[in-house]
């Protein structure tokens, strides 16, 4: 039928008009957020182009990087590294039981499973250099402040990760337990554990990655490594110092990727 | 003598679903026992009544005499230890090695903290490996589950089962994911075993050529209600379309060889 036809033409192109307005919409409102933002920030071509000289000069100041520094900079690096392990291990032993409390299919009590999951969305909105600051102020400076922060940051973000794949495990391994008369905790390390632990230690050593770079800046707050020495280069305007200590925590962090890359291949 | 007795059980899931109505049925010790009916007739909700993965919301069912609906939870515990149960999908954990997932089948016999430290005495573990020589895949003890067959795995789950040296073993749908010469030789696995240890057996199936050919007697589901319970030698092609209401079509029969298959690598 040609009249049919043709309403049902008209219909497709009004919906294909609606549509196109509906995108160009979505795109001046993305458009408009961005303008506002670019003022906020003060954001200006001309600004980079003027300030480029100086920027130039500064990375003059830094080159060549002061080599001789490096031999100071090893006990901070060292404590580096060790508030990024003390701090990923703590995180990871403590993330079990609140992995185990947020996931809907070991915690039947609707209330702690709720609670579980609000304290972990909670503490995961501050970021771990607030808590270095706050735990600062309240202990005191150092490298034991900053551990505590990324032992606070870790446990959360492993059982926020964790969790879920718990929560996708298969309940097949669950219920055959279940048939031959096994109690809950023997279903725990028989059927949960050998099937979230992949996804465990992937996050762990993930969490850890992601913990060496923070414990690098922890200093800035005070809270230890090599972020210390840094803040004082910097604000001592000893660009050569402070260049060799980005160029260390740069192998460092690579260092410590490759080794955790090759971790995760031999236990995952 | 009577190892299992339902009277009047009935099962009703949230939102009124009626999967079981008022099932009376006696299982003598040593029987076979094929249950068969569609899939949503009742025959998982039957079986699961057995160890109370299920609870059934009226009605009794004994084991040995003994009423089990009442059980606290470390008789049930105790109770279904005597009870091995397979799967369809086998239910092994995947990534853990064979001996583990058969060890699993003594978990109720040893104390937990044992367990928690995955040290089982050696006398379970020789349990646990004679079960998988029972089922003729010794040699695949230290390999992980995922790595053996469809039905290695199954052979796995009935070792499992085996290893807690149970009084009565509940199979549900055992064959319904394997192909049909691995299924003959999973339902000879648990008629011969069946036969050798006088272990109480009970099989759901949907294949009619399978329930024929290994059952000895037939119990037929229909919407939660037992339509038919007989020996298989009175079995007929009518029996079974009552049974299913409706007329038997070829995916109700799994086929296959009668011959004993080769054994899969």
């Amino acid at each position: 039928m040609p009249q049919g036809k043709k309403v049902k033409a008209q219909k497709v192109a009004r919906v294909f008009w609606v549509d196109r307005l509906k995108k160009l919409g979505a795109l001046v409102i993305i458009a408009f957020i961005y303008i506002w933002s670019a003022r906020g920030v003060g954001f200006s071509l001309l600004e980079i182009i003027r300030e480029l000289p100086s920027f130039f000069s500064l990375l003059g100041e830094m080159i060549p990087p002061n080599w001789a520094y490096s031999r100071r900079l090893i006990a901070p690096l060292v404590e580096t590294i060790q508030i990024a392990i003390l701090g990923s291990f703590f995180g990871a032993i403590l993330t079990i039981p609140l992995t185990l409390l947020a996931a809907n299919n070991v915690t039947r009590n609707k209330y702690i499973y709720f609670f579980a999951k609000g304290l972990m969305n909670i503490f995961r909105t501050i970021p771990e250099l607030l808590y270095a600051a706050i735990l600062v102020a309240g202990i005191g400076l150092g490298a034991f402040s900053g551990m505590l922060a990324i032992t606070i940051f870790s446990t959360v973000v492993i059982a926020k990760l964790t969790s879920e794949s718990l929560e996708a495990i298969s309940y097949g391994p669950l219920e055959a337990l279940q048939a031959v008369g096994g109690n809950k905790l023997q279903m725990i390390r028989y059927a949960v554990v050998p099937q979230i632990l992949p996804a465990y230690t992937s996050y762990s050593l993930y969490v850890f990655e992601i913990n060496i770079r923070v414990s690098t800046v922890l200093g800035l707050v005070g809270a230890g490594g090599i972020g210390v020495p840094l803040q004082t280069s910097l604000n001592l305007f000893r660009y050569q110092n402070a260049s060799m200590i980005i160029l260390v925590t740069f192998i460092l962090v690579m260092a410590i990727d490759y080794a955790s890359t090759k971790l995760r291949e031999v236990l995952v | 003598m009577e190892i299992l007795e339902f009277e009047n059980v009935s099962v009703v899931y949230p939102g009124n679903v009626e999967a079981l109505k008022k099932v009376s049925l006696t299982i003598k010790e040593g029987e076979f026992v094929v249950i068969v009916g569609l899939s949503g007739a009742g025959k998982s909700t039957l079986l699961r009544t057995v160890n109370r993965l299920v609870e059934p919301t009226e009605g009794i069912i004994r084991i040995g005499g003994r009423d089990i609906t009442k059980l606290n939870k470390k008789e049930l515990k105790k109770m279904r230890a005597q009870i091995g149960m397979i799967f369809q999908n086998f239910n092994l954990v995947n990534r853990s090695r064979v001996v583990r997932n058969v060890l699993a089948g003594r978990l109720s016999y040893v104390p937990t903290w044992r367990t928690m430290l995955g040290m089982f005495p050696l006398k379970d573990k020789e349990i646990a490996l004679s079960a998988l020589e029972r089922v003729r895949i010794g040699e695949k003890a230290n390999v992980r589950a995922d790595h053996l067959s469809g039905g290695q795995q199954q052979r796995v789950g009935i070792a499992r089962a085996l290893a807690q040296q149970p009084q009565i073993i509940l199979a549900d749908e055992p064959v319904a994911s394997l192909d049909p010469p691995t299924s003959h030789a999973v339902m000879k696995d648990l008629r011969r075993i069946n036969k050798e240890d006088n272990i109480t057996t009970l099989v759901n199936l949907h294949f009619i050529d399978l329930a024929q050919e290994y059952g000895e007697r037939i119990i037929g589901l229909r919407d939660g209600e037992l339509v038919f319970d007989g020996p298989a030698s009175e079995v007929d092609e009518g029996v079974f379309e009552e049974i299913y209401g409706r007329s038997i079509t070829d995916d109700d029969l799994r086929g296959g060889t009668q011959v004993a298959p080769r054994e899969e690598g």
